[in-house]
This record gives structure tokens, sequence and C-alpha cells, in this order.
């Protein structure tokens, strides 16, 4: 290998490897800060022994904070609120792109612009007249009928299956879908949904994959603001919600960092999944999905 | 059973009006190929006949039922793309049974059917394989098999030869020619190769902006076409045109030779030119003659011909052989 061209390789992988690090770093600080006592964690805070392995470790925050927040719980509670919305809005997402791409109907692109222009509305924006609504919305479960939606898991999922990048997501891979297949499935006698679920779902994959992790992670992560507004009892609460019991009278940055390392393993392992699909798809196509 | 009459068919896309007014009657049990350049709509019309594309007007008999407005599986058609649209999630036998899995035929029919389609396109040993573990010839076998076992009563394919080699086209079209007088169903089949369409079909059909320019045998379109352009498009090399002074002599405003109907000489003939380039064919020789006033005339000449390029030719012009025009269309003798 030429030593120009050996330097010129050198210096892109120190450059990716920074870039690695500095991506990195904030995540080896947090697990690394779980073990130390607060008083030692604010010491090496200063220097680079923040992130290493060094002096008194031990598994006492993590006992700690299980002990402050029901952990178990919130971690339980967020899993299902999030697979759940997953899931469910994959197949929603998935049946509306279908729809918007392959089915002839009046009004399909003025509906698909009127979608997508719900991007640029933040959650903030409707946060309020959603809370309006979703108080005044009747229910009926296993525990009965009742008047409101406020306290419950439906309050923390129906909002948010539906959204606009996933199924735009799914409509930029649909439409790279050569049309004679699902033109070749109607001739064979496939129904729409036929050919829905027999010939585009099993060849949309990496699609699959791309949103099922964007979703995971904006559901997962971003329940801080609307559990607020509309959970009061513990027993629906999410891991965000959590976070709270660690910043009343003392706050305990070792037990907080315990929490959050806990807290981000279900993402770690989601992530890890379906993490070769994942990059597949964005190398392969960008955003296509 | 397979007649498929086209009545007054009219296609728009938008304010584009693609095919005016077509009527076209296609015969039982025949191999009928359209043919024209690109965007004169000939897969439109094909699509439309698939019901993969709703008519704006006119009705579409197939069989003497009307299905103009019927669903695609309710035509009695199968349809080979050009892109063979092969599932590739699936395996062979799942690609060609697809049509009797959805119609939850009982297995060991599924599985009688689609052994007789692969025996009779030699796929036996590649049933269990996925689409892109198979050649393009093979992957064509398995469009061509997909379509057998929906016991079609017409057959459309949809240039189906096009992402093919050469010589691998020109054996599926053996293959496709054996296939139509082995199930004898109707064939309607889409191309704008006129070689595939004058060695293949017993008609023809030549389109230009969405209107039949002729209609018949081949050998009647290669013969006595109807028009300029359909006598321009059939034949290779194209055939040769010349106005003025010599088209007048004939009483026309354009006569037409073919290339393989000119005479080289080398003392005296009608016309005088130049060899610009000479394509060694081995059966043939694709002579490009220069000539003041007429441009380029192609030249076919038997045999191998070992040509000096810049040299003088002579070519003579056989009144037998001559096809006058005016006004696009062909002055009957």
């Amino acid at each position: 290998m030429p030593a120009q061209r050996l330097a010129k390789l050198s210096l892109d992988y120190l450059l990716l490897a920074w870039i690695a690090l500095v991506f990195v770093f904030p995540v080896v600080f947090m697990v690394m800060s779980s073990f130390k006592s607060d008083l030692q964690l604010l010491r090496d805070s200063a220097s680079l022994r923040a992130f290493l392995p060094v002096g008194d470790l031990s598994f006492d925050n993590y006992a700690k904070a299980f002990q402050r927040a029901p952990i178990g719980l919130f971690i339980l509670n967020s899993v299902f609120i999030t697979a759940v919305t997953v899931c469910v809005s994959l197949l929603l997402a998935s049946l509306a792109a279908f729809s918007f791409v392959f089915l002839q109907w009046v009004g399909r692109s003025v509906l698909m612009a009127a979608v997508l222009a719900t991007f640029i509305v933040p959650f903030e924006t409707i946060a309020v007249p959603l809370l309006l609504i979703v108080n005044n919305l009747p229910w009926i479960g296993l525990d009965g009928f009742k008047t409101s939606w406020l306290n419950s898991y439906q309050v923390q999922i129906v909002p948010f299956i539906a959204d606009a990048l996933t199924i735009f997501l799914f409509v930029q891979y649909f439409k790279d879908l050569p049309k004679e297949l699902v033109e070749a499935a109607r001739i064979d006698g496939a129904t729409w949904f036929q050919v829905y679920r027999r010939v585009v779902m099993p060849l949309s994959g990496p699609v699959l994959a791309t949103a099922a992790i964007l979703k995971f992670l904006m559901m997962y992560n971003n329940q801080l603001l609307w559990p607020i507004m509309v959970v009061q009892e513990e027993s629906y609460r999410p891991v965000m919600l959590g976070l709270q019991y660690f910043f009343q009278l003392n706050t305990a940055w070792g037990e907080i960092m315990a929490y959050l390392t806990i807290i981000t393993v279900p993402v770690l392992a989601f992530y890890l999944v379906l993490q070769k699909a994942f990059i597949a798809s964005i190398a392969s196509t960008g955003i296509k999905g | 059973m397979g007649q498929v009459l086209l009545k007054s068919v009219r296609k728009s896309f938008g304010s584009a009006e693609v095919i005016p007014d077509l009527s076209l009657a296609i015969p039982d049990g025949s191999f009928t190929v359209l043919v024209g350049p690109s965007g004169c709509g000939k897969s439109t019309i094909l699509r439309m006949i698939a019901g993969l594309e709703d008519v704006s007007s006119g009705t579409i008999k197939i069989n003497d039922r009307d299905v103009t407005y019927r669903e695609p599986s309710q035509r009695g058609i199968a349809m080979v793309f050009q892109s063979y649209a092969l599932y590739p999630h699936m395996t062979v036998a799942e690609n060609i049974g697809f049509g009797m899995i959805l119609a939850k035929r009982p297995k060991a029919e599924i599985n009688k059917r689609v052994g007789e389609a692969a025996a009779i396109l030699r796929l036996e040993h590649l049933l269990d394989r996925k689409p892109k573990q198979l050649s393009g010839g093979q992957r064509q076998r398995v469009a061509i098999g997909r379509a057998i076992t929906r016991d079609p009563q017409v057959f459309l394919f949809d240039e189906p030869l096009s992402n093919l080699d050469a010589s691998l086209r020109g054996q599926m079209r053996v293959e496709l020619a054996e296939l139509h007088s082995k199930i004898g169903a109707t064939m309607i089949y889409v191309t704008h190769d006129q070689v595939e369409a004058m060695t293949m079909a017993d008609q023809i059909v030549v389109l230009n902006n969405g209107r039949i320019e002729q209609q018949g045998m081949p050998m009647e379109l290669y013969i006595a076409p109807k028009t300029r352009f359909v006598a321009g498009f059939i034949g290779a090399p194209s055939m040769n045109f010349f106005e003025g002074s010599i088209a007048s002599q004939h009483d026309c405003d354009a006569l037409g030779v073919r290339p393989e109907h000119i005479g080289l000489r080398d003392d005296d003939g009608d016309l005088t030119g130049r060899i610009r380039h000479a394509e060694q064919l081995g059966s043939d020789t694709i002579i490009y003659v220069h000539h003041d006033d007429y441009g380029q005339i192609t030249v076919r000449a038997e045999g191998n011909r070992v040509l000096d390029i810049g040299s003088t030719v002579h070519l003579t012009l056989p009144a037998e052989h001559l096809h006058r025009f005016r006004n696009g269309f062909r002055i009957q003798d």
C-alpha cells in the first residue's frame, strides 16, 4: 500500500474513531458513574477518571435506585406502551402508505400532503387540545366503563399510533417497489389486502426495521411531557417520569446514573436485534427506509 | 375461445390522449404482435386488455364477454412482464402456483399443475430455488410458467425478451412459438423489435401515435405496406426512401426500396454513389452508400463482399420492388 494512501486511511480512521468516541463518552460516563459514590463521582467529573472504572466501585447505587422507585414497574409500563404503539403504528402506517401508493382514489394526493404537513406541527402545540379531548373520552376496558382516558395505558398509546414520519418512510419504500409485482399479484387473483399481506409486506423488512427502531426511540425516550399531563397514578407511569423520584429532597447523582443505565438496556437490546436491517436500509437508501 | 375485441377504445392520461380511438379484433388462437416505436401506445393497449389500466371510453370483449370494467383476475388472461415480476421471497414453485394458492385450490392439484408447467418449460430441477438464484432465461420461463398455470384464454406478453441477451432472445423466440403451437391459446405480444414481430406473429398490428397503421400477416406488411410509416418500420435494415425527381418520375412523392432489393453494379445503374461504410455479417453485407442528392442509401448484398471504402458504385432499383407513396399512403399499382 503506498504511503500516501496509508496516511489518508489512517487519518480517516482517526477521524471516525474520534466521532465514535464523542458519541460513546456520555454513555461511558453514565455507566462508570453508576458504580461510584456521589462524592467520588463529583470529584472524578473534572478529569478523565470520570470515564474510567477507577476508585471504589460498587453496586450500591443500583440497590438504592431499586429502593427509591418501582423501576421494574416503570420499565414494564414503558416497554408495554412502546411495544403496543410500535406494533399498531407499523400496521396502520404501512396500510395507509399502501393505500397512498397503490390504490387509486379521489383526494389521495391532497390527503398525503396534509399528512406530511403534520411533520411541522410540534407536539407541544397540540398537547393542551389533546388533553381536553382525552379527558372527555369514554372507554370500556377490563375494569369497566370510564368517562376519561386519564391515568391509563391507552392515553399514552393511541395519540401516538399514527405519525407522518412512519407513513412517509413506508410511502417512500413502497414507491420503489416494482409496480409489476403488485400488478402480477392482481392478475393472479390477489385482493388488495392479499397484495399487501403476501407480496408487499414480505418485501418490506428493511423499512419495518427502520420504522420500528425510530418509533421505539421516539416513544421510549420522549415519554415525559405527555405522561406528566395525563398520568397521576404511579401504576401507569413510564420510565422517564420515574426520573422525578431521584430529584426529590436530595439529588443522588450516582443513583440517577444507575437508573439511567438500567432504563437504557431495553433500547440497546432492541437496537442490537434490528441493527443489521436498520444499517442496511439506511446505508442503501438513506432516508427512504 | 379467446377472441379479443376492442371497440372504440380511448385512453387519456390527464389532457394527453394516448389512444384516440382504437378498434381491433384479435382472432382466437392467433399469435398477434403489437409493434411500434416507443410511446406509440402498444403497452397501454395491452394493459387495458389486462385490466391494469382503465379505459377512458369504449369496450373490451374477451370471448364475447364484456370485460371492460372487470378485475384483471376475472378476465381469463395471464400476463408476462418485461421485468418478469417474479415474487422475490417465493420459490419457483410458489411463484408458479401463487394464483392457485390464492384461490385455495387443493395442494395435490397445485402440485400437479405446477409440475405440468415446470415440465413444459424444463424447470423441474429449479422448483425450490428463489428467483435471484436463476438466470435471465430461467426467470423468463418461470414467468411464463406462472401464466400457464392460470390456464388463460389469452396470454399477454409485454416485451418479455427485451432484458435477455441476443442469443437467449433467439432461443426464447423459438420456445414461445413452440409453446403457442402446443397450447393453442390466443397470445398478444408487445414489442418494439420488428424482428420479433416478423418471426413470431401470425398477425402483426403496427401502431403509431395510438392509431393502427396496418394490421395483417407479416409478409403482407413486408410486401405491401399501406403507409410509409409501416414501410419504414417493418424490415431491417429499414426501407430506403427517395423523394424529388426520381419520385416524380414514378408519379409519387416518395419512392421506397428495401435494401435487399437494390442491385449493385460496377458499370451502370439507376443511381451512382460512393461507399461510405460496409458491415460484413457473414451471410450478408450491409453497404452504406452516399448519394449527392438522396443522402445515405442502404444496400443489403448477399454473401461476404469485400469493398473499397470511397469507391464508386452503381445501384439499380428493380421496378417490381418499388413502393410508391403519396401523402404517406401507398399508391396501389
